[in-house]
């Protein structure tokens, strides 16, 4: 347990430590509420849509979380890089506890991140539906931190170095976010895009987000949740195998 | 024995770096195992310490198997890399600390052996500083430092001198060599300054492109060698072309990068 601990710890450590890291990381998604909710919403008004503020914020913040996650597992690299992934590979510990610490540490800082966001949409004029659900919705945020952070260690893990960082950002990470259902409902798309909208776990995070923070639902809360906590185990078994698979 | 060695090899593709390798250490002993840039030291230190598999041949490391029996073979030695293996975003104490969890250092200890070992390589003073404002002498010192908390039956040294001056290195073998009299901790070092090799190990090994080329007492290779140090018998024995070194992708990044080191 200690190990997992330590490790959780050294990444919250890592994080509040770096403030220019969080208060940059803070520029998108206010930049995405304030230009987005407010520029489209007038017409999403007008389109019958309702308040697109609304609509949009849980969608900014299941972004950030997936960033943040994607990010504390790619981290990975940057230990292999500045040495410190050494001292946790010949550590006489399970890796998998390693492994679990690090990703439960990104998991939180991921989640602490989409907070923040939650608390600044507050000062942009977003209005929580019904407070009561205010803990689902940090369970489903834990949920979807997982998932990324788990997705981001798989392939940090098998990354030899930062060259392919940036082929990951634009045609793994992007399109996640993009085709999630962050900026637009699911309805009346074309089939092809709805079907790569619903294997795509973020659009089920960014559902349940949706449905827990303003009331608003197209997939149904158990689907959201059953789908990312299979998810979750899919990632994990994958993930451990491959950081155990890693070396110097 | 503590360390059996049986035809080790190892290849990147096509290029054999570590050759049927084959070597045994007993307890207690201190070994300098001596080559050349790019003979295949780091690679064998990488083996034994189980961060890379080989592609063939037996390791016994503590009556262990490093390939079946990780975690034991694991919790058997300390290693000082060669390049930096803290996290520079923490503290000299907290990087000391993650590493006594790491290790199994029963908690009770951990504050006395950090404060023990920090004060020995002179960073207690500093120990609430990051360890990214540290000068390259000082994170070696830290590394060794972390090499040695746990007390392990064998301590793997890659270059732990490089690159600090003559005072503190010495200071690092007395104490390397008090600790090995005082627990009979087996080391296992590689080193360029062929001098300390002379001054600290019990025995040499001495590889080339990957495979043995001598082993002996010091004194051995010297008279073998019909030379005056071991500095003159490691060059007789290896030659006298400089050496280009096999780069790992990695370090070539980094160089690529930072500009090398």
């Amino acid at each position: 347990m200690e190990i997992i601990y330590i490790l959780w710890l050294r990444q919250i450590k890592r994080y509040y430590r770096s403030k220019a890291r969080i208060i940059g990381s803070l520029g998108q998604p206010l930049l995405f509420m304030i230009a987005f909710g407010f520029g489209f919403g007038p017409i999403y008004q007008k389109a019958g849509g309702g308040n697109y503020l609304q609509f949009l914020v849980p969608g900014v913040i299941a972004m950030s979380i997936l960033f943040s996650a994607v990010f504390s597992g790619l981290e990975i690299i940057w230990d292999r890089q500045f040495g410190f992934l050494k001292e946790m590979l010949v550590a006489p510990v399970p890796r998998l506890k390693i492994m679990f610490g690090r990703c439960l540490g990104g998991a939180t800082v991921a989640v602490l991140q989409g907070v923040i966001v939650f608390l600044l949409s507050l000062l942009v004029g977003f209005r929580v539906d019904n407070w009561l659900l205010m803990p689902a919705a940090l369970g489903f945020m834990f949920l979807i931190a997982l998932v990324f952070t788990l997705f981001g260690t798989g392939i940090a893990s098998s990354m030899k170095d930062v060259q392919g960082f940036q082929l990951i950002i634009n045609f793994l990470v992007m399109p996640l976010f993009f085709l999630s259902g962050a900026f637009f409902p699911l309805t009346g798309l074309p089939s092809a895009l709805k079907a790569v909208m619903l294997v795509n776990p973020l659009s089920y995070g960014v559902d349940a987000l949706r449905n827990t923070l303003v009331g608003l639902h197209q997939l149904g809360l158990v689907r959201d949740f059953t789908i990312l906590s299979v998810v979750v185990i899919i990632f994990l078994v994958v993930a451990s195998y491959l950081f155990s698979k890693i070396e110097a | 024995m503590i360390i059996k060695v049986q035809d080790l090899v190892k290849k990147f593709g096509d290029f054999v770096a570590v050759d049927k390798i084959s070597f045994e250490v007993p307890e207690g002993e201190i070994l300098a195992f001596l080559g050349p840039n790019g003979a295949g030291k780091t690679t064998t230190i990488k083996m034994l310490t189980t961060v890379l598999s080989p592609t063939g041949g037996q390791i016994t490391l503590n009556g262990f198997n490093p390939l079946t029996q990780k975690d034991k073979a694991r919790q058997s030695f300390g290693i000082v890399f060669q390049d930096a293996s803290v996290d520079e975003e923490l503290t000299a104490y907290e990087n000391m600390e993650v590493h006594a969890v790491l290790y199994n250092v029963p908690r009770t200890e951990r504050k006395k052996l950090i404060q023990h070992l920090l004060e020995f390589v002179e960073l207690w003073d500093r120990k609430n500083e990051f360890v990214k404002n540290f000068s390259g002498g000082m994170k070696r010192r830290l590394e060794i430092a972390k090499g040695l908390l746990h007390h392990p039956k064998i301590l793997f040294l890659d270059e732990p001198t490089q690159g600090l001056d003559p005072q503190t290195r010495n200071h690092i073998w007395e104490y390397i060599r008090k600790i090995n009299q005082e627990e009979k901790m087996t080391v296992f070092f590689t080193t360029h300054y062929i001098e300390e090799a002379e001054k600290i190990a019990d025995r040499v090994v001495v590889v080339d492109h990957g495979k043995v080329v001598a082993v002996g007492t010091p004194e051995e290779l010297i008279s073998k060698a019909g030379v005056d140090n071991l500095e003159d018998a490691f060059i007789k024995l290896t030659g006298n072309t400089i050496r280009e070194e096999q780069v790992d992708p990695n370090e070539q990044m980094m160089r690529r990068r930072f500009g090398g080191r």
